[in-house]
């Protein structure tokens, strides 16, 4: 907490993180439209949660909250994947 | 002000953006579910769901996209110029952030009025003659976009009030907490959005 009122707050950092946004957008876009079979969706997803982490890091400051925050979020997106692989080992193998 | 109401205004901080982040999580798992069943129906109509997908307009998809990402970013500014005490920055960043936004709720008019005109809604008779995979996909894309848009709606709204508190001055360097809140709110629109776009726009 003490530091985000000093780190992570320019606006060029900001720009960079965008301008990183639209450049993956445009890549996920350009590779999805070729057809790729099953990776297809494999680097969409992959793409898609790089953004989703430099949103949570920078846009939302977590890289500059305390160690408590960081690991809540870990958690929570830990608990999600379990929930999913779980489904899917009940749905596949049942 | 005595040390000790610093102290007391420093964990009310804490706290009251802790609690913004647990309500966050519990947004997650509730579209976090609505993934789940795309991605298990996905698997069970893999077929059904790219021909689905592939009526959806990606340049709409894209330009909401970018609309969203770049919405982010104000807010993220809006909140630096407040704690620089910059008031008057961070009320036109908001501006444009409202503006992106109304923006974004265009797009998905004119998407949406487009799609019910070919009579794809829901219950809709030409949705109840497809397949059953471009039925679920179909149900999905109006359940996961319309729940999406409803908190583009309520980010509107917060930030609305946080841009009336900026001008009075009652949101400031010192007391921005409700501020803070609403930017991470509007974040987690632009996290959700980030995933439903490639999963339903460009997974063909």
């Amino acid at each position: 907490m003490k530091n985000t009122d000093t780190h992570g707050s320019g606006y060029a950092v900001y720009a960079i993180v965008l301008v990183v946004l639209l450049v993956l957008t445009t890549l996920s876009v350009v590779i999805t439209s070729v057809h790729l079979g099953a990776f297809t969706v494999g680097f969409a997803l992959l793409i898609a949660v790089i953004k989703v982490g430099a949103v949570i890091s920078f846009f939302m400051h977590l890289r500059s909250e305390n160690r408590f925050l960081k690991l809540a979020v870990a958690g929570v997106f830990t608990l999600y994947g379990l929930v999913v692989v779980i489904t899917f080992i009940d749905y596949l193998f049942r | 002000m005595s040390k000790h109401d610093v102290h007391m205004e420093h964990i009310d901080r804490d706290t009251g953006k802790l609690g913004m982040w647990i309500f966050l999580f519990t947004e997650m798992f509730l579209f976090g579910g609505l993934f789940l069943v795309y991605a298990v129906f996905r698997n069970g109509h893999s077929e059904d769901f790219h021909a689905a997908a592939d009526d959806l307009n990606t340049f709409i998809g894209t330009m909401n996209t970018v609309f969203l990402l770049t919405s982010s970013l104000t807010v993220a500014m809006a909140i630096s110029a407040v704690q620089k005490n910059d008031n008057v920055l961070a009320f036109r960043l908001v501006i444009i952030t409202l503006l992106l936004a109304t923006l974004f709720m265009a797009d998905k008019y004119i998407e949406w009025s487009h799609e019910f005109r070919s009579g794809i809604y829901p219950g809709s008779q030409v949705l109840k003659n497809m397949p059953h995979g471009e039925l679920l996909f179909f149900g999905l894309y109006f359940m996961m976009t319309g729940l999406h848009a409803l908190h583009v709606f309520i980010g509107m709204i917060l930030l609305t009030v946080s841009l009336i508190k900026i001008r009075k001055g009652n949101i400031n360097y010192e007391h921005y907490l409700l501020f803070e809140n609403s930017g991470l709110y509007w974040h987690l629109v632009d996290l959700i959005w980030i995933f439903l776009f490639p999963l339903l726009y460009l997974v063909t």
